[in-house]
């Protein structure tokens, strides 16, 4: 073997946090996409409305503002656990992961149970016309966004309870806290599009 | 900087070796992670989509040659043209594009995997089920339709109340997940794992391509995914998404379909242009000339993609002024591409040209692409675009396009990669012949259609009345579809000889200068026994002889180089999957819930336990006595900070 310049790598730490990991983009991947699938939800909608003299079409009443609006405050208040977890994940803090990740489950149990109060009081049948099915479409988007964050987070929580925890688990808990700000944040344009657009339009 | 003269030992290469081997054995074949073996298989199973895709091309051709010929009926006729249509743009282009980013961004970046391997392995299944799915449909008389669009009010339930039309759309979501991880895994791929000295600066051109397509890919192909989903919506459940009666839309199918659609062409023709820069340099054996031009061309052209869809819904009335907006928008586009084809000139006018057979396609595809554009430029006006839209000429400009944009691209990739892959080459003599036939075939086929169209032979209708005096161009054209079917086969029967009786490849046979060359052909299970770094654009042209290896990665475990995103600084190392046969499984229940949610949307309930739990089972680590990693020390912290620079500072 020749004489061989070298870049030694071996002191190098095994993982990182945040935007250092390829988590972090793989995530970011992720959030692009489905806030695509968002975006182009609401310009549907708004094309919808271009499309119709009145709106909502046929008279229909406007969604009701309650369990909606209270949805949202206790979204906005699981960013505050989302947080804690995450910042117990760049801890390395097993204890502090283990409390802030349940705390999170019950939020996300609280707000999948008011989603479906939220569906019953659209006051539109997804099968009525196009405005119901732009609704239902994009409040079922959403949905899907909290039904599968609270599973993963479920299983992740599990995992943290159970094992085997490897270190780099952690990196996973500040992930997912990271998805979670996304599903929360994607929330507000889906609320105001759904709930105020046909008030003020 | 150390010297050492034993890395690594004949006893490590061997561990590194079985380290990164995926099992052997039927089952371990399912368990398959290698970049290189998926990447093998996307471009396998793509092309034989494009054999299977050319078969219904030439069935059409067949029945098209003489008027009023009754080979096919028209319901058939119908089938053959939809699934032609989606074959080749959901089956073959994308996945063939991206079956060559599998397989050759780690080598060109100097990584030892792909990131996210399991994913990308997942993406293959859903592209072989899907392509199952949809060649099963067409068996079992059930293939779309509505062409490869499916416009409503036609693919609505009312117009069509088989389940053709939900094929097509269950056919889309398929691919289109497959896609998407593809397109994540590449780009982290080529963000977080560049060999050390490899800036945003020194990126190979191919890697350039594969990244803006890949960040197309994200933002396109969620159109057609709501689009898809949408319809099925309005056939299964009842909502009215397209239905003009109640509040919906027809026209709004067509934006979010040519919001994806259009950007699709550039997801195409993009990874194409990157091949066209990496083969001329090769050949021109100098560097690429305005590299920066380029890359900012595919950057603008990424851009300029999405602001053109509806230069496809021209005749459908749209304001004026949108019109207008959109011709100088599908005008301006082509100024990009006309930069990147004066710096490809610049490259070969200003090194030493040699024509080996990838350079005999490029210089076909300059042929054919610029045909291509000028219908292009031509279409992009209202007026002319009124007058031919549905008629051949349509079908000439795109194939001119495509093909030449793609197709003669990828062959020149074909045969420029295929001693890397398979560690053999193809025959130079029976290669000038492919070329030959494929390029003679191409123009007898697809330049009369150019006049067939301006003629007035609309597209879509399964034949014509004698009358119309399209007999004889329509007969030229199936001649040289028959040409160009003697090409591909041809080519298929060399690839398949040389296999076993290629002459054997060496390990850079064309002298080219970017990293996949710097391994063996083919490469080791590692990639690179000694990861490289880097000190220039073109590596093994400019890298001085002195230019350090990476060491101080495990051999015995999958041990990944993280870099930085913009400089590619070594920042940390990671341990990376072992191969898993739940991608596989997970691809299976997605699959079934997929064709079950064609006929009830309890399907996507039902159909999501089992997806739930082949993903818990992906996700679930190993204990250590299972193989897994073993358990931290509790007590002791190895990973840094979030804000701790990196604790090696080894540079």
């Amino acid at each position: 073997m020749s004489d061989v310049r070298t870049l030694d790598v071996s002191a190098l730490p095994p993982g990182a946090f945040g935007s250092r990991t390829l988590t972090f983009w793989g995530t970011l991947g992720i959030v692009v996409i489905e806030s695509t699938v968002f975006a182009l939800a609401i310009g549907a909608y708004f094309y919808l409305v271009t499309r119709f003299p009145a709106w909502p079409p046929h008279g229909v009443a406007v969604p009701d503002l309650r369990w909606g609006t209270l949805n949202t405050v206790i979204l906005l208040a699981s960013l505050l656990p989302n947080e804690l977890a995450r910042r117990a994940g760049e801890n390395v803090d097993l204890g502090r992961v283990r409390v802030w990740m349940v705390v999170c489950l019950i939020f996300a149990l609280g707000f999948n149970i008011i989603r479906a109060y939220e569906f019953a009081h659209l006051n539109v049948m997804w099968d009525h016309d196009a405005y119901g099915s732009i609704v239902w479409l994009m409040l079922g988007l959403h949905t899907t966004h909290i039904v599968t964050d609270f599973l993963d987070s479920s299983v992740l929580t599990v995992l943290m309870f159970t094992g085997p925890v490897e270190e780099h688990r952690f990196v996973d808990v500040e992930e997912n806290a990271v998805y979670w700000y996304f599903v929360v944040l994607a929330w507000l344009p889906i609320y105001g599009v759904i709930y105020w657009a046909p008030r003020l339009l | 900087m150390m010297r050492r003269t034993d890395f690594p030992s004949d006893g490590q290469l061997e561990q590194l070796e079985q380290t990164w081997a995926d099992p052997s054995g039927v089952y371990g074949w399912f368990m398959h992670v290698d970049h290189k073996s998926i990447g093998r298989r996307y471009l396998v199973t793509a092309f034989a989509f494009f054999l299977i895709g050319g078969v219904l091309a030439a069935l059409m051709r067949l029945q098209l040659s003489r008027p009023d010929n009754t080979f096919l009926d028209p319901d058939l006729y119908n089938q053959i043209f939809s699934t032609h249509g989606t074959t080749m743009m959901f089956l073959f282009a994308v996945p063939v594009m991206q079956g060559l980013g599998i397989y050759f961004v780690p080598l060109m970046v100097g990584a030892r995997s792909i990131a996210f391997p399991r994913l990308v392995a997942f993406s293959y299944w859903m592209l072989l089920f899907g392509g199952i799915f949809l060649y099963a449909s067409f068996l079992l008389n059930a293939a779309p339709d509505v062409g490869w669009f499916s416009y409503p009010p036609l693919a609505e339930s009312l117009y069509t109340p088989s389940k053709r039309a939900d094929v097509w759309a269950q056919l889309i979501t398929f691919t289109e997940v497959g896609s998407l991880a593809v397109a994540v895994s590449l780009i982290t791929t080529t963000l977080k794992l560049r060999a050390p000295g490899m800036t945003l600066n020194r990126l190979p051109i191919f890697v350039w391509a594969q990244l803006v397509t890949s960040f197309m890919v994200l933002f396109a192909m969620p159109a057609v995914m709501l689009a898809s989903t949408a319809l099925i919506l309005d056939r299964l459940v009842g909502t009215h998404f397209f239905d003009v009666e109640h509040a919906g839309d027809a026209l709004l199918w067509q934006h979010l379909f040519w919001f994806f659609g259009h950007p699709e062409v550039y997801i195409i023709f993009i990874p194409g242009t990157g091949i066209v820069s990496t083969i001329i340099s090769t050949f021109s054996q100098r560097r690429m000339f305005g590299y920066l031009a380029v890359v900012l061309s595919l950057v603008s052209t990424a851009f300029m993609g999405f602001g053109l869809w509806v230069h496809h819904m021209f005749a459908t009335g749209l304001p004026q002024l949108g019109e207008s907006f959109f011709t100088a928008a599908s005008i301006i586009i082509a100024v990009p591409t006309g930069t990147q084809i004066f710096c490809w000139i610049a490259t070969m006018w200003s090194g030493r040209v040699t024509v080996r057979i990838p350079m005999l396609w490029i210089l076909g595809f300059f042929a054919i692409f610029v045909v291509g554009g000028l219908t292009g430029v031509m279409l992009a006006a209202v007026p002319l675009n009124t007058q031919v839209h549905d008629t051949f000429f349509v079908v000439a400009h795109f194939h001119y396009v495509l093909i030449g944009g793609a197709v003669f691209p990828l062959f020149a990739a074909f045969y420029y990669w295929y001693p890397k892959i398979v560690g053999r080459c193809l025959s130079d003599r029976i290669g000038a012949s492919v070329f030959g036939l494929f390029f003679v075939g191409f123009n007898l086929t697809f330049f009369p259609m150019h006049v067939l169209g301006l003629h007035g032979m609309p597209r879509r209708v399964y034949t014509y009345p004698a009358a119309m005096g399209w007999g004889n161009l329509n007969l030229l054209a199936s001649v040289g579809a028959a040409v160009m079917a003697c090409a591909v086969l041809l080519f298929v029967v060399d690839a398949i000889r040389a296999l076993v009786a290629g002459t054997v490849a060496a390990d850079n046979p064309w002298n080219a200068g970017t990293l996949e060359w710097a391994t063996t052909s083919p490469p080791p299970n590692s990639n690179f026994p000694r990861l490289p770094t880097v000190s220039g654009r073109e590596p093994l042209w400019e890298n001085p002889p002195n230019q350090p290896v990476v060491v101080g990665l495990r051999t015995d475990a999958r041990d990944v180089l993280v870099t930085h995103v913009l400089d590619a600084e070594p920042d940390h190392r990671l341990l990376f999957p072992e191969p898993s046969v739940w991608p596989f499984l997970t691809a299976i229940a997605a699959t079934i819930l997929f064709i079950w949610s064609i006929f009830t949307p309890w399907g996507v309930v039902y159909g999501a336990i089992p997806v739930f739990v082949t993903m818990v089972g992906w996700f679930w680590p190993k204990s250590a006595q299972e193989g897994g990693t073993p358990l931290w020390p509790f007590a002791h912290r190895t990973l840094p900070r979030p804000n701790e620079a990196p604790a090696g500072g080894v540079i």
